[in-house]
């Protein structure tokens, strides 16, 4: 790993022993920038300065020494394949259904203003936005609830959050189909003697609560193959998400600013506005991008639980890539995908990087 | 104060966590432009008390008014009360100058008044040209005096403060005690004060109203609560002083433990009653072995520590059966004895109280 023998040509100003700015970064696996300093610079520097260099340049390695199989992990099943994936979306599909990977073009991209192309993208936009923020609807309240708990009430309502990820996430979904489907415990228009849908069961609560419950709900269908069910299995498999950034952003705030805003006559609607929700803002962008980013990717819900009336864009790329066998137009389409993520998590860190 | 409508009125406030009493039944009656200080060991109920008052808690029991109007169950921003938070909890992500004018946007203020007499508060408090700040900027110093103008602002009918200087140095400490007293003055709003200092409260209040248990044991005049402490606890929560047991033997006269005889106040204790004989270190005197002048109470004992503190000295006698300190100022004529050498330790009879409990 001799990095010294490696760069030793490297300039460094030896008025200051401070080390040049245009020390060339070597290809791909460079260790973070240490000092690195010349033969002759470390004879003519002091003994102190020169000890104090060669002890942080150790360090420099050795934290790369542990961090080098991530880095080559990363490197080979992450970094290699989005390259791929990236230059096939800029080839073509041939006439078999294979793809050239000669003559580049922009072609798919091209493909991407195609009406059908711009409902998909549309809509998966759409109902990943009204996930994340029916997430946060629900999300705010109990991680508020949760982060003002003892500490024994919080830990097991945080074990009761993470109890859904212990079963398997396709499972899970398939749950909320049985749940659904008209002959199962949603509502049972075929058999009018069953009696334990959830219909049923609103439609059975005592007198005095039946006020909140409308006629219609009697006759409703079932939200199973539609919008509303892929929204209700992507919040259901994606709250967690919300909710484990919210607390701990919450879990942070001194409660007292709370109280002192009370005792300076904000009302409490007031409170979660000025107060609450500003200093909470980390944990609501990271929720929110952590809901977001996944649900608009979304494959295996909207699968289970949206039919296929209503594809979305990572059923589409599956599509291309499966059925159609239009690799590079499934490669443009994922890299269009990647690319608002991207810019979804820019948001997240510029966020983060601000200090309150 | 009977005419005049007492700032704050507490009637039998009571508060009750679980199964623990914070606060037992608490009467109390605060005067309007008041610097009252509730005092006491932590836990005794005087922050629950304050925060009964904020509205930070509601009482179990009992009434609270604030000028005659009852307010136990007006939420916090319902009642015409500010309080200076233990933590300051200033708003983390506004600058001084928000913080500031933060109620009074609460209170549907115009913004450019209530910008103007934030500046006003801030300037009262001297944090001028700090207004742009953000709190994490700030020492706790400052800390405290934007949080104190924060309240002030408002003109609150009563402020609170929760042991405000308890996280601040003790110079910083003494400056803002005198500072906090001159500004009670100029704007006249009535104080009350929690804190768990004796000193603090003896230097800055009007009034101090000492807690324990839930309990409120007295209340009075520094000079009250000091000279004639109601019971042993306040004896000895308030500065410094010897306990000399005993039982009452006729009236005007109490048996110590050593079967020593002196003479004292005993009124309102019946004859027969145990007793402490309360004698502050300072009102003592150190003599030589029967050098104690006739008619003075006294006691024997030997000499065994002296401790030096600057400014005083404090001679530490062994009695039979307990020690007592003698404090001397620390004058040029200062008579130090050997320590182990026979002396007398003699008080004014007047300047000894007698405690009961």
């Amino acid at each position: 790993m001799g990095c010294g023998r490696r760069l030793g040509g490297a300039g460094v100003s030896e008025e200051n022993g401070e080390p040049d700015g245009d020390v060339e970064p070597a290809e791909g696996l460079d260790p973070p920038q240490g000092d690195l300093t010349t033969t002759e610079s470390v004879l003519t520097a002091e003994a102190t300065p020169r000890f104090e260099r060669a002890a942080r340049r150790a360090d420099a390695w050795r934290g790369f020494f542990f961090a080098a199989p991530t880095y080559l992990y990363m490197l080979i099943f992450f970094v290699a394949p989005l390259g791929i994936v990236t230059m096939y979306s800029f080839a073509t599909r041939n006439r078999t259904g294979g793809t050239d990977l000669e003559g580049w073009n922009l072609a798919s991209y091209a493909r991407l203003d195609e009406p059908i192309v711009r409902t998909i993208v549309f809509r998966s936009l759409w109902l990943a936005v009204v996930t994340t923020v029916i997430c946060l609807l629900i999300a705010y309240p109990f991680a508020y609830f949760m982060a003002t708990r003892t500490p024994r009430v919080r830990n097991l309502m945080l074990v009761f959050v993470m109890i859904p990820f212990w079963t398997n996430f396709l499972v899970r979904n398939y749950a909320w189909r049985v749940i659904l489907e008209n002959d199962g415990i949603w509502n049972d228009t075929a058999e009018a003697t069953q009696t334990d849908t959830v219909v049923d069961w609103l439609l059975d609560l005592p007198h005095w609560m039946q006020w909140a419950i409308p006629d219609w709900i009697e006759n409703l269908p079932s939200p199973l193959f539609s919008e509303v069910g892929i929204v209700l299995g992507l919040v259901y498999g994606f709250l967690p998400f919300m909710i484990l950034p919210l607390y701990a952003s919450i879990e942070r705030i001194d409660l007292s600013l709370v109280e002192a805003s009370r005792d300076l006559y904000a009302s409490g609607r007031q409170t979660l506005r000025r107060v609450l929700i500003p200093l909470s803002k980390p944990g609501i962008v990271a929720g929110s991008i952590l809901v977001f980013v996944p649900s608009l990717g979304a494959y295996v819900t909207p699968q289970i639980l949206g039919g296929d009336k209503e594809t979305l864009l990572g059923s589409y790329i599956v599509v291309q890539f499966l059925t159609a066998r239009n690799w590079p137009f499934g490669a443009a389409l994922s890299v269009v995908l990647l690319g608002i993520m991207l810019i979804a998590t820019q948001i997240y860190f510029r966020n983060e990087g601000r200090t309150l | 104060m009977s005419d005049a409508l007492a700032a704050v009125t507490l009637g039998g406030l009571t508060k009750r966590f679980d199964d623990v009493t914070a606060v037992d039944h608490v009467d109390l009656e605060i005067a309007d432009g008041e610097f009252f200080a509730l005092l006491g060991p932590s836990g005794c109920g005087k922050t629950t008390t304050l925060r009964m008052i904020a509205g930070l808690e509601f009482p179990t029991e009992g009434s609270l008014q604030i000028f005659g109007d009852e307010v136990g169950t007006l939420p916090p921003n319902k009642r015409p009360v500010n309080t200076v938070f233990q933590s300051y909890a200033l708003f983390p992500h506004m600058s001084v100058l928000q913080n500031v004018a933060f109620g009074l946007r609460m209170q549907k203020v115009s913004k450019p008044e209530a910008m103007g007499r934030a500046q006003e508060a801030i300037g009262l408090v001297r944090m001028d040209s700090m207004e742009n700040r953000r709190p994490d900027q700030l020492s706790g110093g400052q800390q405290q005096r934007v949080a104190l103008a924060r309240a002030l602002v408002n003109s609150p009918k009563v402020l609170l403060l929760d042991e405000p200087l308890g996280a601040l140095d003790l110079k910083l400490r003494q400056e803002m005690q005198r500072e906090l007293k001159t500004l009670q003055r100029e704007v006249g709003i009535t104080f009350v004060f929690v804190t768990h200092d004796q000193a603090e409260a003896l230097t800055m209040s009007d009034r101090i109203g000492v807690m324990n248990e839930g309990e409120l044991l007295q209340v009075g005049t520094p000079e009250e609560i000091y000279e004639r402490p109601v019971n042993r606890f306040v004896a000895d929560f308030i500065g410094q002083t010897n306990l000399l047991d005993g039982t009452v033997e006729a009236t005007g006269t109490v048996c110590l433990s050593n079967g020593a005889r002196v003479g004292v106040d005993t009124e309102g204790v019946a004859v027969g009653g145990a007793v402490a004989i309360s004698v502050r270190p300072e009102r003592a005197t150190l003599h030589g072995r029967g050098g104690a002048p006739p008619g003075r109470p006294s006691v024997d004992g030997r000499l065994e520590q002296i401790t030096y503190l600057g400014n005083a000295l404090v001679f530490t006698v062994a009695l039979d059966w307990m020690s007592l300190d003698v404090r001397v100022e620390n004058q040029a004529d200062l008579d130090v004895r050997e320590i182990g050498s026979e002396v007398s330790v003699s008080w004014d009879a007047d300047a000894a109280s007698v405690v009961q409990e």
